[in-house]
């Protein structure tokens, strides 16, 4: 109830920009510690079995969404910021989202 | 100071505008057929032109994720002053440690 | 005046600078065409005559009774009851991101020092002897500056934006409009310090673009799309070694 000045569509383009932007963040390490196993093929083969794992699969999914989302929400704000102004962002924001879908989405079809 | 900081957040993106699209392009073609470090290593193993793909994307990500969660910690944890520039530098560092690090084991390989 | 019908409830949030904070519950009866200020009103001559508010022209062109309603900022006296009754009840409070002064009045000094901050005055560059800048509608700066102008320092859009909640050094949307407007002023004679005025601490770079300004400013200005006018001014200036 005390918070409702911010139920509108931009509003929601911050926040999943900003949670999108954390949760790469934070997963980056994880990502690098395993690539860096590469220095032994075989601990390298032993972390990616876990990959095999559906679950897995569909957190790829939900990283790579995250990360086509920041990346088609950040290229909105570099043109809502150095290009002249449009009065179209909130449907630059919705076709971010519909975009980031279809590449994750492409991604997961891959994936299973 | 902070238009600055501000400047290099836009940029580092920027950079890594191409950086990302290539990445999510690989990783789709990559995961079929499931992940091996066979099939990793097979591209990236003393691969000059990898090396720099991915250093630049580690460089970048590094800046880009520090200033970005420097913002967070300020405006949601309220960190500030002297702590709030070790956390971003101890951040900064980190991921470029960490990053460059996995960039030499897929290049040099096991 | 139309015969009252039935109540409503509203529940009103008192306190002052050093006290904790309560909400208050009204039965309010209800009118025909009842406006938010009416019911604030009603409260204050009829059931608590300790409640403290601000209202002036009571007619939309003030700013002065802006509170929160239901958890949105707006101007009291243009916001009609029936518009924003939630199940049954309205819920007001005082400006989000002020100090509060006692009820629903708040301490309008920080929204005004941010104001002036952001280089929110005018820098006159001639005297009485000197010819007057023709200024013309046409120029695409005066079309930005005009875009910006009307606006009346009711602080809904200070009330609104999630930044100046994390972050008390933010100039706000409002100051950084007006400067904005300034710096598209062929009259101005400080662009290069508004400028820099804005790009210090607390200045456009914080602004994340959520849009809240925007949205619920109620004489439909653009705080947002003035803060990246001065975002790409400004980083020009920076390419170019300022």
């Amino acid at each position: 109830m005390t918070y409702r000045n911010r139920a509108h569509p931009l509003w929601y383009a911050y926040i999943l920009h900003r949670i999108s932007g954390l949760a790469l963040a934070l997963f980056l390490p994880m990502h690098f510690y395993v690539l860096s196993l590469a220095f032994n093929e075989a601990a390298l083969d032993a972390a990616l079995a876990w990959t095999a794992n559906p679950m897995v699969k569909f957190a790829e999914f939900g990283l790579v969404f995250l990360l086509a989302v920041h990346f088609f929400g950040g290229l909105r704000l570099l043109a809502l910021e150095w290009l002249p102004w449009t009065p179209r962002h909130k449907t630059l924001a919705a076709g971010a989202v519909a975009a980031s879908f279809l590449v994750s989405g492409t991604f997961f079809l891959q994936a299973i | 100071m902070e238009f600055r900081l501000y400047l290099l957040q836009r940029i580092t993106a920027l950079i890594m505008a191409p950086l990302v699209i290539c990445h999510i392009a690989v990783m789709i073609y990559a995961i079929q057929g499931g992940l091996s470090a066979g099939e990793i290593l097979g591209r990236t193993q003393g691969s000059v032109p990898w090396a720099m793909f991915y250093g630049t994307f580690v460089v970048a990500v590094s800046v880009h994720a520090a200033l970005g969660l420097r913002i967070i910690v300020r405006e949601w944890v309220g960190l500030d002053g002297i702590v709030l520039t070790g956390f971003s530098w101890a951040t900064f560092w980190g991921l470029l440690s960490m990053g460059g690090y996995a960039v030499a084991a897929v290049v040099v390989g096991p | 005046m139309t015969t009252a019908q039935d109540h409503m409830q509203v529940t009103v949030w008192r306190g002052g600078a050093d006290e904790a904070g309560f909400y208050q519950a009204f039965q309010v009866p209800k009118y025909d065409s009842q406006t938010v200020l009416d019911v604030v009103a009603w409260i204050q001559q009829n059931a608590d005559p300790t409640l403290s508010y601000r209202f002036a022209c009571r007619v939309g062109m003030c700013g002065s009774c802006g509170m929160m309603v239901n958890g949105v900022p707006r101007w009291t006296c243009r916001t009609h009851v029936d518009r924003v009754m939630d199940r049954g009840g309205l819920k007001i409070a005082p400006l989000r991101n002020l100090p509060v002064i006692k009820d629903l009045a708040t301490n309008m000094d920080p929204f005004f020092d941010k104001w002036t901050q952001a280089g929110g005055l005018h820098h006159g560059t001639a005297t009485r002897h000197d010819p007057f800048e023709p200024v013309t509608h046409s120029s695409p700066g005066r079309a930005d500056a005009d875009a910006g102008i009307e606006c009346i320092n009711c602080a809904v859009c200070y009330a609104a934006c999630d930044t100046v909640t994390g972050d008390p050094d933010y100039l706000g949307p409002a100051a950084l409009n007006r400067a904005w407007t300034l710096v598209n002023d062929a009259k101005d004679g400080s662009r290069d310090a508004i400028l820099d005025a804005v790009t210090g601490s607390g200045g456009c770079q914080s602004c994340h673009s959520m849009g809240s300004c925007a949205q619920y400013c109620p004489n439909e200005l653009n705080p947002m799309a003035s803060i990246a006018g001065l975002k790409r001014t400004a980083m020009k200036r920076a390419f170019r070694g300022r």
